[in-house]
C-alpha cells in the first residue's frame, strides 16, 4: 500500500529536518521525503497540514506486564496505550511471572505484541537465571529468541563476582548488557530520596551512593570486560558525573532517565501520596537539573516513561507500602516537551532523547524517518490542549500523579510499518 | 523550617482542627489552646468523678496497627473522661494479618458508625493516608505512625516543659539518643520550635542523628557534653536493641558510656533541669534509675499529661469535625 503524507512538518533530528514536507511510504517503508518518487502513483493520501510529522518514540523501559501480572496490565492494554502516547517501538524488562530467563518467555512476549498488533516490542532477557543473581542464564539463546539486552533489572547479584563473569561472558558474545546501578545494602528498605524531606517526614531515605557507589563498581567491570554496557534510569547528579567521565576515557557506554525524574522532586513526598513512590526516587532540584544537563551535554542519550502500570490497590497505601512506578506511557511526549520550558532544552533534542537516542542505544532500527526505514511515525498536534484523564486511559494502570492535567500537544494518530493503528477521537 | 501540607488536611474551614495527625503547619496558637485546654483537664483527674460529658454518644476507635499499651491506655482514659464509647482493636493480630487491606479494614470500620479513630501504625504517612480515604466526619488522631510523628507526646511533653518550666521562650532542650527512628523527636522538634524555645540540640552519633535534621531548625550535637550544657531540658529517648544489629552502634554499653543521662552527666545541664523520656525506660542504656526516679525527674509526670493532653486534642477534633455537620453529605458518601 502506497501512502503520501502531505504538507505537514516534518522534524527528524536524525536527519537534521525540520521542514514542511511530504513524506512518501511504500510497502511499509519510507521511499521519499519531499518529492513523489518515479512511479509513485494511486497512492492514499492524508493531509497533515498543521500537524507535526515525528519519528515513532522509542521507549527504553516500558513494563507490559504479561506474563504473569495481567492483573495491572497485559501486552495488548500497554501496546495500545504506548502506541497513543506516540511510542511505537519498546523495550520492555525481564521481571515478567514467569521472568525473561528462557526463550520460551522472549517468543511468547513477541508472539501477543505480534497478535496485538500495537508497538513493536522488543524484551530485555534477565541476566541470571530468575534473577537471583547466581547461576548465569542462557543468554545467547534469549538473544536468538529475540531478547535486545540482557539484565538482572533491579535485583541485586549475590556478589561481585558473579556480576564479573556474567559480564565476561556476555562480552564474549556481544551482548548488550542493561545495568540498574544500585548497591542494595544501601537502599535495602528505602521508598524515598535520603535528604530533608525524607528525614522530616519518616519516610526511609535510599541515598544518592546506593546509585553512585554500584555505578562506580559497574563501570570498573565494564572497563574491564569490555562488555556493551546501557546504564538505566539514572537519577543522581553525581551519576552524571560519572558516566560523562566514563565516555571521556573511551568507555562505550549509554545511558537513560526517567522522564519523572527530569520533571519531579521530594519536594511532592509532603503528600505521602504513592503516586510518586518510584525506583529510584525523585530526588533533589539539583540532581533534577543536573539530570537536565546531562542530556543537554548527550550525556544521556534517552528519556523514557519507566511505564509501570499498577492495579488500583497497588497506590492505595500508606507511601512505604504502595508498589513504585507510574503509569505515564500515553503522556510521554507532552510531558518532555515541559523540559523545554524546565531546563531550555531545545525540540530537537528532546526528541533525540524520545527517538534516534535511545534506538542507538540498544542498536534498534527505528527512531528515524530515513528513507528505507519503516514507516513509524505520529501526527502531533503542538497547539491543541487536552486533559488526560483517568477515565480516557489506555493503560490498564491505575497509577499516574497527572490524571486529569492539562496538556499542549497531543499525538493525533501513530503510524507503524505505513500502518495507522491509533487515532486520537 | 519548611512547612508542608498536612495543614490543610487537618484544618477545617474554620481554622479549627478535624484531625491531629501532625504537628507540620500548626501555628502557636493552636498549639497554644491544646496546652491551655488541657491544662483545664488537668485538675479534673483528682475530683471523684473525673468524666465530662464532650463525647458523650460518640464512639473512638483505638485503631492499633503496632503494639503499645501505654499509648492506647491513655487514649482510653481520656476518651471515657470525655464520656465517649470506647472500643481497642488490635489489628496486628486481627484482620490485616489475614491479608484484608488497610482500607478494607477501614471501610469496614467505618460501617460500625465510628465517630473517631486514634490510630498507630508502624508506616508513616499512615495516619494521613486514613484521613484522606475516610469518609467525612470521623476524626482521625494520629497516636504514632512509623518515624514520622507522635504529635500527641509532642503536646504533653510541652504541657510538662510548661508547667515545669512556666514558660517556652529563652529555653533550651536536649533530645538525646535515637533521632533518626523517632517519630517523637521529630514532633518535639516542630513543636519546640514552633513555641519558640531558644535552642533544641539533637545528641547522638552520626548514625543516629543525620545532619539533615539541622536544615529542620535542630542544632545537632554529637557529644554529650555539648549537647547538655546548659540546657534547661533534657528529654532522652528509648534505643531499640535492633539498632545494634542494623550496625547503628557497636553496643549497648558504648551507647550508655558515651550518651547515657547519670547524675554526673547530668550535671552539664542548668542545674534546675528537668529529664523527660517518652518511656518504656531501659535502664541502665540510655538512663541511669537514679536519674529515672530522681529529683529532676518529671518522667511520671509526662504520663499523667498525657491524659489531659489526649482529652484536649480529642474534644477539638471533634468540635472541628461538628462544624461539618451541616455540610449535605451523608455518612458513608465521599
Amino acid at each position: 500500500m502506497k501512502l503520501r503524507i502531505q504538507n505537514g512538518r516534518l522534524i527528524d533530528p536524525s536527519q537534521d529536518i525540520d521542514a514542511v514536507t511530504d513524506l512518501f511510504i511504500d510497502n511499509q517503508k519510507i521511499v521519499a521525503i519531499g518529492e513523489a518518487p518515479e512511479g509513485f502513483e494511486n497512492a492514499d493520501i492524508v493531509d497533515a497540514s498543521g500537524q507535526w510529522i515525528l519519528p515513532g518514540l522509542v521507549d527504553l523501559a516500558v513494563s507490559l506486564r504479561e506474563p504473569g501480572m495481567t492483573q495491572k496490565g497485559n501486552i495488548a492494554t500497554e501496546g495500545r496505550a504506548a502506541v497513543s502516547g506516540g511510542v511505537t517501538t519498546l523495550v520492555c524488562p525481564p521481571n515478567t511471572r514467569p521472568i525473561v530467563d528462557t526463550p520460551a518467555v522472549a517468543a511468547l512476549i513477541q508472539d501477543k505484541a505480534d497478535e496485538a498488533g500495537m508497538a513493536n516490542v522488543f524484551p530485555i532477557g534477565a541476566l541470571t537465571q530468575g534473577l537471583e543473581g547466581e547461576q548465569l542464564s542462557n543468554m545467547v539463546a534469549l538473544t536468538e529468541a529475540g531478547c535486545v539486552a540482557v539484565s538482572n533489572h533491579r535485583h541485586p547479584m549475590a556478589n561481585t563476582k558473579v556480576l564479573s563473569r556474567a559480564l565476561e561472558y556476555a562480552a564474549t558474545h556481544d551482548l548488550l548488557v542493561v545495568f540498574h546501578p544500585d548497591e542494595s545494602s544501601l537502599s535495602e528498605g528505602g521508598c524515598a530520596h535520603e535528604g530533608l524531606m525524607s528525614t522530616m517526614h519518616g519516610l526511609a531515605g535510599i541515598p544518592e551512593e546506593a546509585e553512585t557507589i554500584a555505578l562506580m563498581r559497574d563501570l570498573l567491570l565494564v572497563e574491564k570486560t569490555g562488555v556493551r554496557a546501557h546504564f538505566a534510569r539514572l537519577s543522581c547528579a553525581k551519576s552524571v558525573e560519572m558516566i560523562a567521565d566514563a565516555k571521556a576515557s573511551g568507555l562505550d557506554v549509554t545511558a537513560d532517565v526517567a522522564i519523572h525524574n527530569l520533571l519531579l522532586t521530594d519536594q511532592l513526598l509532603s503528600r505521602f501520596d504513592g503516586h510518586y513512590h518510584v525506583l529510584p526516587p525523585l530526588r533533589s532540584d539539583e540532581d533534577r537539573l543536573t539530570l537536565i544537563e546531562g542530556i543537554k551535554a548527550g550525556v544521556i542519550s534517552a528519556i523514557c516513561s519507566d511505564h509501570q502500570p499498577h492495579e488500583k490497590m497497588a497506590k492505595i497505601a500508606p507511601f512505604a507500602a504502595t508498589e513504585p512506578g507510574m503509569a505515564n506511557i500515553e503522556i510521554l511526549l507532552p510531558l518532555s516537551m515541559q523540559l523545554m520550558d524546565e531546563g531550555d532544552l531545545d525540540f530537537s533534542t528532546v526528541l533525540t532523547c524520545l527517538t534516534s537516542g535511545p534506538a542507538a542505544c540498544f542498536g534498534l532500527e527505528a527512531g528515524s524517518l530515513s528513507v528505507g526505514s519503516f514507516a513509524d511515525f505520529i501526527m502531533f498536534d503542538s497547539t491543541v490542549r487536552w486533559a488526560w484523564s483517568y477515565e480516557t486511559r489506555k493503560t490498564k494502570g491505575h497509577n499516574s500523579p497527572y490524571f486529569g492535567e492539562e496538556f499542549i500537544g497531543r499525538v493525533m494518530s501513530t503510524y507503524i510499518s505505513g500502518q495507522r493503528v491509533y487515532q486520537a477521537v | 523550617m519548611m512547612r508542608s501540607e498536612p495543614r490543610a488536611l487537618q484544618l477545617n474551614e474554620h481554622g479549627q482542627l478535624k484531625h491531629f495527625l501532625t504537628l507540620d503547619g500548626l501555628d502557636k496558637t493552636i498549639l497554644t489552646e491544646i496546652l491551655d485546654r488541657a491544662d483545664s483537664f488537668l485538675s479534673m483527674g483528682e475530683q471523684s468523678v473525673k468524666k465530662v460529658p464532650l463525647l458523650r454518644g460518640r464512639t473512638v476507635v483505638n485503631l492499633f496497627f503496632e503494639n503499645s499499651t501505654r499509648t492506647r491506655t491513655t487514649f482510653e482514659l481520656a476518651a471515657k473522661r470525655l464520656s465517649a464509647d470506647v472500643i481497642n482493636l488490635n489489628i496486628e493480630t486481627s484482620a490485616t494479618s489475614k491479608g484484608e487491606s488497610l482500607l478494607d479494614t477501614l471501610k469496614n470500620l467505618e460501617a460500625m458508625q465510628s465517630d473517631m479513630f486514634v490510630v498507630r501504625h508502624s508506616d508513616s504517612g499512615a495516619a494521613h493516608f486514613i484521613a484522606e480515604h475516610c469518609t467525612p466526619n470521623v476524626a482521625i488522631i494520629n497516636a504514632g505512625d512509623g518515624r514520622h510523628a507522635h504529635p500527641t507526646q509532642a503536646m504533653l511533653d510541652m504541657l510538662t516543659i510548661r508547667r515545669h518550666k512556666g514558660r517556652f521562650e529563652g529555653l533550651k532542650v536536649a533530645i538525646v539518643g535515637d533521632i533518626l527512628h523517632s517519630r517523637v523527636a521529630r514532633s518535639q522538634l516542630q513543636a519546640l520550635t514552633t513555641l519558640g524555645v531558644s535552642e533544641v540540640r539533637l545528641v547522638g552519633p552520626k548514625t543516629l542523628v543525620p545532619s539533615f535534621f539541622e536544615e529542620m531548625g535542630a542544632t545537632i550535637c554529637h557529644d554529650l557534653e555539648a549537647g547538655l550544657k546548659d540546657v534547661d531540658v533534657v528529654v532522652m529517648l528509648r534505643l531499640q536493641k535492633e539498632r545494634m544489629k542494623g550496625a547503628l552502634l557497636p553496643s549497648e554499653s558504648e551507647f550508655y558510656r558515651l550518651y547515657g543521662l547519670t547524675e554526673e552527666t547530668l550535671a552539664w545541664a542548668k542545674p534546675d533541669a528537668i529529664v523527660m523520656h517518652p518511656g518504656p525506660i531501659n535502664r541502665g542504656v540510655e538512663i541511669s534509675s537514679e536519674v529515672a526516679d530522681g529529683d529532676h525527674s518529671v518522667i511520671l509526670n509526662q504520663v499523667t499529661n498525657g491524659i489531659a493532653v489526649r482529652m484536649a486534642v480529642m474534644s477539638m477534633a471533634m468540635s472541628g469535625q461538628l462544624q461539618r455537620d451541616d455540610m449535605p453529605v451523608a455518612r458513608g458518601e465521599k
